[in-house]
């Protein structure tokens, strides 16, 4: 079956004007360097990584909201960067997506009816009566698990929990294949949280959608995903099917992220010491694997090539020199 | 460790801080009891508007004024009554005696001054050391006991040219300057990522042990308690529900709302495809229900959880939990 989307080889530089204002200069932040990976149709895909390791900005290239440097996303099997208004207009009915913050993201000027109804009146206002489209909003919003009655209020009336319900409403409404999260949970209390994701998984078998996960707390990433694409510093590190990443982690970074997550059970001893350092800067990137600076294992050939993504196993692949000694002292 | 030895540094008794609003009074913290002794953690958990971060404002008395309040209650440092205290002589405590970390390391450091000026503040304030070259050694060595690289050459940085990780062992040094007897972290990695937040822990947890002060954690993180505190106390709207050590309290949770709040996290080991779910939401702290605050969210709910508001009843491994459930455990 043909992959829902396909993100190949895709690179995204922005220019960053440094110095006074006579003698600009203008350097590059890499922020992604060359990341692919394909999505199936049904699927969860999860892409984890710290903050600046190029994660939101595949998702706004994905919802065309930044331009590709170089590479190609294929929708369907089509190059999205060659679409045209019309085609974009059709895209964004495809592919729609869920803001971190939902509570900044709905407009507090309106009533949540006339929020979770705007999709349709911008794409389909011209085909449905106005009771259509009325009926449709009532019928999302229950999905969602609120009460009718709440179409008639503003979002501030809402607590963080019901905004957020109002922002997947407004995402499903126009039911698209794809829809793109970021940070679903992360603004939210953790027992909302658990309420959402259940609500998330129930909405994607019920409507038959493609879910693409971006954030960066691990546990919630295994419980949602499929798949999982671990990100650092605009590469793809490690990619695979969920479960096996998770249950024999390939590469250095990979299981040290995993150690680093606290988990709620008492007295577990911490095995793997601590990741020394930071990320590195994305505008002076380390040279060959950019984690090379922070890694134990590190030689020489990590500090002049890139490593790139192979499978080490079936759907399961990892950037790193290392990889095959690293798995066998496991 | 030998208990004996130990000191109790902190106790807090009955502690209420009440907001008084135009809609009505707010009971952020109602009635708020807990301990700390010397070396040792305890660790505040709840979820926001649980009045966890106004429970740590009290102990500073740096409630917001004039809404907020401490209408009554003891916090008990050392013997002496904080709230007997003089303003000016609470002023001398805070960071000599109780230092605290906020949440966000960026908005908690003043962006016009120099890292090196701002981390030499609490040595200024020392009485007889003016010397202005010892000042600055000082402060270049707390630089360097939170793992800052180089500090010489970083005490001319501005907190910008820092990074968020950075910033918060900026603030971590300037709280441990003075050797406080207590340090209280409000949420103090929320805004890092994890391998930063469990450097940052570690870093922590080692001041701890070299300078034998007590840590007050707030976190709504259970993972982070887990890992770092010796004893926990949940709190729900304003009150704490239950506490014992985290061993206890994470193995065998005794209120209801703590066995959901372990339920419901995703856990790196888990299985299951359903999260367990509590339904509801935190309430309006204004609008309460009678009796227990949690009845209309727990699925263990009996008659009297209705009615009347369950008194703290000990736990059999240790520790105490307010809920009417226990009563009848221990009637049979």
């Amino acid at each position: 079956m043909e992959p829902i989307l396909k993100v190949q080889d895709v690179v995204k530089h922005f220019p960053i004007a440094v110095g006074g204002v006579l003698r600009r200069k203008f350097k590059t932040l890499k922020a992604v360097e060359g990341v692919s990976f394909s999505i199936d149709r049904g699927a969860c895909f999860g892409l984890a990584g710290e903050s600046g390791s190029g994660k939101t900005t595949i998702s706004k290239l994905i919802l065309l909201l930044e331009k590709i440097t170089k590479g190609s996303i294929l929708y369907e099997g089509k190059d999205i960067s060659k679409f045209t208004d019309k085609d974009i207009k059709w895209y964004r009915t495809r592919v729609q997506t869920i803001f971190q913050d939902a509570a900044s993201s709905l407009n507090p000027r309106m009533r949540i009816k006339k929020i979770v109804s705007e999709p349709l009146e911008v794409h389909l206002g011209k085909t449905l009566s106005k009771q259509e489209i009325e009926e449709r909003a009532e019928e999302m919003i229950r999905l969602v698990g609120l009460p009718a009655d709440k179409l008639a209020n503003y979002p501030h009336e809402l607590s963080g929990g019901q905004k957020q319900r109002v922002a997947i409403a407004k995402s499903i409404i126009l039911h698209p294949s794809l829809v793109i999260l970021d940070e679903p949970v992360s603004a939210l209390d953790v027992s909302i949280r658990a309420q959402i994701l259940n609500l998330l998984s129930e909405i994607q078998e019920k409507q038959e959608l493609t879910y693409l996960i971006i954030a960066h707390d691990l546990a919630m990433l295994k419980h949602v995903t499929t798949k999982i694409g671990v990100m650092y510093m605009g590469n793809i590190l490690e990619l695979g099917e969920t479960q096996k990443v998770f249950e024999s982690p390939l590469h250095p970074y990979t299981k040290a992220l995993f150690a680093a997550v606290p988990q709620p059970v008492p007295g577990r001893l911490k095995e793997i010491p601590a990741l020394q350092g930071e990320i590195g800067n994305p505008m002076e990137p380390p040279s060959g694997c950019r984690f090379h600076p922070r890694c134990k294992f590190a030689v020489d050939k990590c500090r002049e090539t890139r490593p790139i993504l192979l499978e080490i196993r079936p759907d399961h692949r990892v950037a790193c020199h290392k990889a095959d000694g690293l798995s066998a002292t496991m | 460790m030998d208990l004996m030895t130990k000191k109790r540094i902190l106790s807090v008794e009955d502690l209420k801080t009440y907001f008084f609003t135009r809609a009505g009074v707010i009971k952020a913290v109602d009635g708020v009891s807990f301990t700390v002794d010397e070396g040792e953690s305890l660790g505040i958990a709840g979820e926001s508007g649980c009045g966890k971060s106004i429970t740590c404002l009290s102990l500073v008395r740096l409630v917001p004024q004039p809404a907020g309040r401490i209408v009554s209650g003891k916090i008990l440092f050392e013997g002496q009554d904080i709230l007997t205290k003089k303003e000016e002589e609470m002023r001398q405590w805070r960071g000599k005696v109780i230092a605290m970390i906020l949440q966000d390391p960026l908005t908690s450091l003043n962006p016009c001054f120099t890292i090196g000026n701002q981390v030499s503040e609490p040595f200024k304030l020392e009485k007889g050391n003016d010397q202005r070259k010892n000042i600055k050694q000082q402060a270049i060595d707390v630089l360097r006991s939170v793992k800052i690289p180089i500090p010489e050459r970083r005490m001319n940085d501005y907190p910008f040219q820092f990074s968020g990780g950075m910033r918060q062992r900026v603030l971590a040094a300037i709280a441990i300057a003075r050797n406080p007897r207590l340090l209280i972290a409000d949420e103090p990695t929320t805004s890092l990522d994890v391998t930063i937040q469990d450097q940052f822990l570690r870093l922590l947890k080692d001041m701890q042990k070299q300078t034998n002060m007590g840590l007050v954690m707030i976190t709504h993180d259970m993972g982070i308690v887990a890992e770092t505190c010796d004893r926990v106390a949940i709190m729900y709207a304003g009150r704490i529900v239950e506490s014992g050590t985290v061993q206890r309290v994470f193995l065998n949770p005794a209120h209801p709302y703590t066995e959901a709040l372990m339920e419901a996290l995703p856990k790196m080991e888990s299985k299951s495809k359903t999260l367990f779910q509590i339904k509801g939401e935190p309430p309006n702290l204004l609008q309460l229900p009678a009796g227990c605050s949690f009845w209309p969210r727990c699925h263990k709910v009996i008659d009297i959880c209705r009615i009347e508001y369950p008194p703290l009843f000990p736990v059999t491994n240790g520790g105490e939990a307010s809920c009417w459930l226990l009563q009848k455990n221990k009637d049979k």
